[in-house]
């Protein structure tokens, strides 16, 4: 079987697969050059000027500056091109293109968790339409894991308490290993799966079929705010009664905090908020809102997450009502409070 | 040889200065103490080498048929904290250092000879504090302890273990201090900077890394312990803690530590090039002075190790530059020991034979190191066994290359015996084949994508992997051979000579071995080192490669 072939190099199947291995392929080169050179410099003396007496001695010399400082220049100004070649590769990968479409991933002892924006989940393994950029938008429920597809040439780490991100864009239909490369206990060898690149249409067709099936992440996430209660004290719409500060068009601002701070509304800022709502106090509000830790799954705030960015298309209707109400009797901040608010506009 | 050894018997040394069990266990002689370590150290690299040669036959295959998923997960745990912390960390400076820093530099021992022996004693009790944990069930958090798993996940001894490492910190920091004292204050007269060996450099370096990195893995694995067994949230996002802060804080030290195992055999390597081309370092001053480079750089790359945690673009930049920084000065090294042969007079003993080993593989490990640095490549091979195979080369293919090299070139002044010539020759073959075999697959794995700490792995991995065990059984062999001929030469070997290579150097201008207090006149220095000159005949030149 397989044992009678010998891979070297594993398949390209994403847009920048390519341009890692011309990178490989470059340093190879370069290392060969310089390992073969100092091999044949080292087999040449050793030969020309092995001991033929026992009372031989070498010849020393002193050393030649601009010797040492050619040996020293030359292989600092190959690193360094190859580190902006290097550092330009890594910023593509990690910069989504504007047309990504952002699924998201859980990883857990020993498994991986996918959503779809379309609503369909899946264990291990992913579904994705060939040519199409896919943001994933990961986070873990217990370790450190990483999620990793050689074929795509890319790898991220999957943190628990934040999201991390990746992107890629399958140039190739095929099955390809997806990896778990991060050490994560015991079956660490056995959070395996893979990434399934289909035909556009063979997607939609799989999509619409048999496969698990249910709300998109941002219905998902828009029941979630209501049935959680967020919606009792985060207006949604203008003129509203608030304890809490409006969502509307949150995602991606600056927000303002006590002490004149400010935070980059971010992922890892609003499932803070969720989750910690005491550690970033929006300027003006009251630190009223209780904790959703341990009430809602990793995968509930992704989908509350999804339903806030959502909002963040929307104009921010909410500006006018962004007055601090500070006559907020805190006898009614028991049972539901506020935390996160749009900074006020600068 | 009959009568030569009975006259060399006669001859007092530091060997026949008491037999009992106490002038051992209590001994105060740097000598006598590396002796220690060199006994102690074995054992664990034996015991760490039994691990991975069970990692390896698991991985005979793509199943998981020998041992248990968690079974394998301890045997990778503990494979790497006994190579790490009681092998390779301790390996050059405890055993070579702890013999020549004083011999060297013209001095009768080291600048706290009780510290000294205090430094081998916490290093037994870390040892069983981590054997403790070994024989009660081990621990399965990989040698990185990354958090949370080993402060919240792990079902496993990992406070124990984390203690002895913890515990084994102190020993090296008190060998590092006694390094940078003696090597300030106990200088032979006219023994000036730029006259210090290019080991004694290297060593300098060294204790500067182990005196100031060192705390910090210490306190590290401290908070693991406190946050394990108190629940105080510092790593855990659980209990509030930050996971990343960990792997800031542990490469902190540890990647400094990697240059703690790899420039001391940089300083054995320069000694054997000068003394088997029987010549002056080319570029001197640039060695030693790379060796200072690369203790200060070290400190600034440890991000490097964090590329793909979702640490900032930005930083992980300026990690990827610093990390090629660094490698520059490993580059002069290269340059300068090649440079060195060029009108040389070289012989072929088996200390050379590691030395040419070293700078083979070094490179390799090395060159791999910048690809490694190379963000848009790390994208790919970080966490694969690309990652495995360049460490082994610089740890293996570099340290213990150095440190074989080196016990070979100085087991005659250690023990006054020669060994087998043709035996050492070949092991110091099977181990540069063996060792290739081992770890040159892992580098073609790497690239495919097989992640490292897998247990069981996909079967169109299985090639390599099968040729990467045959090597390792090579190199088993090419380990096992100097066990055997070095014990025998203890009993049978014939005398050594003061200076049976011809070489320069204070430690070959006293007896093999050297009295109590190394030197029996007073030691005045007044040539630079290597100062090997074609009118001069060279004394004391001895047939040494007769079995």
């Amino acid at each position: 079987m397989s044992s009678f072939t010998l891979p070297f190099f594993p398949e390209e199947a994403s847009s920048i697969a390519g341009e890692v291995d011309a990178m490989f392929a470059v340093w190879l080169a370069i290392s060969l050059f310089f390992t073969a050179l100092i091999a044949a410099l080292i087999l040449i003396f050793v030969v020309r000027y092995r001991r033929r007496a026992d009372d031989e001695v070498g010849k020393s010399e002193h050393a030649g500056i601009w010797l040492e400082v050619t040996w020293s220049v030359i292989p600092l100004l190959i690193m360094l091109a190859m580190f902006a070649w290097g550092a330009k590769v890594f910023f593509v990968a990690h910069r989504a293109p504007a047309d990504a479409v952002e699924y998201w991933a859980f990883g857990k002892q020993w498994m991986w968790k996918f959503q779809h924006p379309e609503g369909n989940r899946e264990i291990n393994h992913l579904h994705v339409p060939l040519g199409q950029a896919i943001k994933l938008s990961m986070t873990s429920e217990d370790v450190i894991h990483d999620f990793a597809v050689p074929a795509f040439r890319i790898k991220q780490d999957v943190n628990p308490g934040t999201y991390t991100f990746t992107w890629f864009r399958p140039t190739r239909i095929g099955t390809y290993h997806l990896f778990c490369d991060q050490y994560c206990g015991a079956e660490h060898s056995k959070m395996v799966g893979s990434v399934i690149v289909m035909d556009p249409r063979d997607y939609a067709a799989w999509l619409a079929g048999g496969a698990a099936a249910g709300q998109s992440p941002v219905a998902a996430g828009a029941q979630l705010f209501s049935s959680l209660a967020c919606v009792t004290c985060h207006e949604m719409g203008p003129g509203r009664f608030a304890r809490g500060p409006s969502l509307q068009g949150l995602f991606g601002r600056q927000v303002v905090l006590e002490g004149g701070r400010t935070v980059l509304a971010d992922e890892a800022y609003i499932r803070e908020s969720i989750v910690q709502p005491l550690a970033k106090i929006v300027k003006g509000w009251q630190p009223i809102m209780p904790t959703y830790q341990g009430q809602v799954s990793e995968e509930q705030l992704a989908q509350l997450i999804a339903f806030i960015k959502s909002l963040g298309n929307a104009p921010a209707m909410a500006t006018g009502a962004e007055h601090p109400p500070g006559t907020l009797a805190p006898g009614d901040s028991g049972i539901t409070g506020a935390a996160s608010a749009p900074a006020p506009q600068k | 040889m009959d009568t030569n050894s009975a006259a060399a018997l006669d001859r007092p040394s530091y060997l026949t200065d008491g037999y009992g069990w106490k002038s051992w266990l209590l001994t105060r002689d740097h000598k006598r103490i590396a002796i220690l370590y060199l006994v102690s150290i074995t054992f664990f690299f034996a015991l760490g080498g039994i691990f991975a040669m069970l990692i390896r036959l698991e991985l005979l295959t793509p199943e998981g048929d020998l041992v248990q998923a968690s079974t394998y997960n301890k045997l990778f745990t503990m494979h790497g904290v006994i190579m790490v912390f009681l092998f390779l960390i301790p390996s050059i400076p405890a055993t070579l250092g702890n013999f020549f820093v004083p011999l060297m530099i013209g001095a009768k021992d080291l600048a706290f000879p009780r510290i000294n022996l205090l430094s081998w004693y916490i290093y037994i009790l870390g040892g069983a504090f981590t054997l403790w944990a070994l024989i009660h069930g081990g621990v399965d958090t990989g040698w990185t302890f990354y958090t949370p798993f080993s402060t919240t996940y792990s079902n496993t001894y990992v406070v124990s273990t984390a203690l002895g490492v913890f515990i084994l910190g102190f020993s090296s920091i008190l060998t590092g201090l006694n390094f940078i004292v003696t090597i300030h204050r106990m200088r032979a007269p006219g023994m000036t900077w730029f006259r210090l060996p290019l080991f004694i450099w290297a060593h300098y370096a060294t204790s500067l890394i182990m005196v100031l990195g060192t705390p910090v893995i210490a306190v590290t694995l401290l908070m693991v312990a406190v946050e394990r067994v108190l629940h105080l949230g510092l790593f855990d996002p659980k209990l509030g803690g930050d996971p990343i802060l960990f792997q800031h804080l542990f490469w902190f030290y540890s990647h400094p530590a990697v240059y703690i195992m790899v420039l001391p055999g940089m300083g054995v390597i320069s000694e054997l090039i000068a003394a088997f081309a029987r010549k002056r370092i080319y570029g001197y001053r640039f060695v030693a002075f790379s060796s200072m480079a690369i203790a200060v750089l070290g400190f600034l790359v440890w991000g490097h190790h964090l590329f793909l945690t979702g640490q900032s673009v930005y930083a992980a930049t300026i990690f990827s530059v610093i990390s090629m920084l660094v490698a520059v000065p490993s580059a002069i090294k290269v340059f300068n020991w090649t440079a060195t042969l060029y009108e040389g007079s070289i012989s072929f003993q088996t200390p050379m034979l590691y030395a040419l080993g070293f700078i083979g593989l070094f490179t390799i490990g090395g060159l791999t190191g910048v690809m490694l640095a190379t963000l848009g490549l790390d994208l790919h091979v970080h966490d694969t066994y690309f990652i495995i195979a360049h460490f082994h080369y610089v740890m293996v293919g570099g340290t213990i290359m150095a440190y074989l090299g080196g016990l070979h070139y100085w087991w005659p002044k250690m023990t006054g015996k020669l060994y087998a010539g043709f035996a050492s020759k070949l092991s110091a073959l099977l181990v540069f084949v063996g060792f290739n075999l081992t770890f040159f697959p892992q580098f073609i794995l790497g690239y495919l994508g097989m992640p490292r700490r897998y247990w069981t792995y996909a079967p169109e991995f299985q090639v390599w992997n099968v040729l990467s065990t045959a090597g390792a059984s090579i190199l088993g062999v090419g380990y096992l051979l100097p066990l055997c001929y070095l014990t025998w030469s203890l009993f049978k070997g014939k005398q050594a000579d003061a200076n049976p290579w011809g070489a320069k150097g204070l430690e070959w201008q006293t007896t093999s071995p050297p009295p109590t207090y190394n030197f029996d006149e007073p030691v005045v220095v007044t040539e630079p080192p290597y100062s090997y000159v074609a009118e001069q005949h060279v004394v004391g030149q001895q047939e040494v490669e007769s079995a």
